[in-house]
């Protein structure tokens, strides 16, 4: 019996195509991208039968793999870390996803665009602060002048908006992707 | 019967009366031509450009709101070519100023967001503007955000032709350019301004809105405007 396991874990299984490889990565946002792809609910085992999700916030690795077919981006580009991880993801993921209102259009991070970065740190952690009135330096990555949506600084093949897109339009997205279709998402979801 | 003529809007023979613009008369036809700027009951002003249409023997587009019929004119309203032109000027209002939908007391109730939906718009190709635009948060029913304002003029002309105040205008030049309250003094000290809020009504974004509703609440009664109109117009 213990040998019998142990053979049906090494045979190749010649029928199943090799799984597609996802990553996901959620830069300035607030998450609610990944909740709603987590809203997909028990659909998600479909799609892992599809495909393995090796990077991201539900994933304990650190770099963004090589060969990637599909990154799922959320979030506007807004720091250096962010830039890094948005240019990595393109440079070793087949297909880019910008998932949701801030990785589309830039969205709330966006309205801190009006204001120099020195003086919104001031007014942040100075003189919004009653303690350790300074601005943090070690172990955060420095803001970028501009917060701004993903395609201002990589390519994007495929644009989800919404605040959070709807469940549904991820897992048609995600459906469409897997099959090698590029999904036509603006008949599907509200622009903003 | 001089005061009727016949025109072809997108193939079709159409009686339309002398003085119609080609939009009222396609509507009129259930022929269905985008537009933000226009308001039935105000005048047309032709700026937001979402009518464009090409008309034959003209070589450059024109607004449908501001093209009168005339006897065998023909245009075409719904090509390929000009839902392209749409999707780019509609492009072009998301990224002048700083339309943040997630946050709007409009959203899922807005004109601009619907052309958007309708234009199968997912995402802006041009690099956004974000200017730095203060609301005005003076009049004690009324808040005017300027960040989702997209220069229609509904407001403009609501105010003057339908309510008579004349509290709004257009000041400034270019991309500078916006709706002020009276001569540029906050709305809540607008002694001209009457408070009947059928600007709020009149305007396609949530630009200007009632206070007290959070995000996507604010609906708006946009028949008000144009029945008022129609009812002055039988007296």
């Amino acid at each position: 019996m213990e040998q019998n396991v142990q053979e049906m874990h090494e045979a190749p299984d010649l029928q199943e195509a090799r799984k597609a490889r996802i990553g996901t990565c959620w830069l300035d946002g607030c998450s609610g991208c990944h909740m709603s792809l987590l809203d997909i609910d028990e659909a998600i085992v479909d799609v892992l039968a599809k495909a393995d999700i090796v990077f991201g916030p539900l994933v304990d690795a650190q770099e963004w793999p090589e060969g990637v077919d599909v990154a799922v981006i959320e979030g506007a580009v807004s720091s250096t870390d962010d830039l890094e991880l948005a240019t990595k993801a393109r440079e070793r993921s087949g297909i880019v996803v910008a998932l949701g209102d801030c990785a589309v259009t830039g969205n709330v991070p966006t309205m801190r665009n009006g204001i120099p970065t020195r003086a919104l740190l001031e007014r942040v952690y100075v003189e919004g602060s009653d303690e350790q009135q300074q601005i943090p330096t070690d172990g955060v990555p420095a803001l970028l002048k501009q917060a701004e949506p993903l395609h201002a600084h990589i390519k994007v093949d495929v644009h989800v908006p919404g605040c959070p897109p709807k469940p549904e339009t991820i897992l048609y997205v995600l459906g469409e992707l897997l099959e090698g279709r590029i999904p036509d998402v603006g008949s599907r979801q509200r622009f903003g | 019967m001089t005061d009727k003529v016949m025109v072809r809007i997108d193939g079709e023979v159409i009686t339309a009366k002398a003085g119609q613009s080609v939009l009222e008369v396609a509507r009129a036809n259930d022929k269905y031509i985008p537009a933000l700027c226009y308001m039935e009951g105000l005048s047309a002003q032709g700026s937001c450009r979402l009518c464009m249409i090409e008309v034959s023997g003209v070589k450059r587009l024109l607004p449908a709101c501001t093209t009168p019929v005339q006897e065998g004119l023909a245009v075409s309203t719904n090509s390929t070519q000009l839902h392209g032109y749409r999707r780019m000027a509609l492009e072009l209002l998301f990224a002048e100023r700083n339309h943040i939908c997630a946050v709007c007391v409009s959203s899922g109730h807005c004109e601009l967001q619907s052309l958007a939906q309708e234009h199968g718009m997912t995402n802006v190709r041009y690099a956004y503007n974000y200017p730095k635009l203060t609301p005005d948060t003076t009049h004690p029913r009324f808040v005017f955000d300027p960040n989702r304002c997209v220069l229609c003029a509904r407001c403009v002309r609501t105010c003057a032709e339908i309510e008579g105040a004349h509290v709004w205008e257009i000041a400034g030049r270019g991309i500078a350019s916006g709706p002020v309250s009276e001569l540029q003094r906050p709305w809540g000290e607008a002694a001209s301004c009457t408070s009947c809020g059928k600007c709020v009504q009149a305007c396609p974004t949530g630009a200007l809105a009632e206070k007290g509703w959070a995000v996507e609440e604010m609906t708006k009664q946009r028949g008000v405007v144009s029945t008022l109109n129609t009812m002055r117009e039988g007296q």
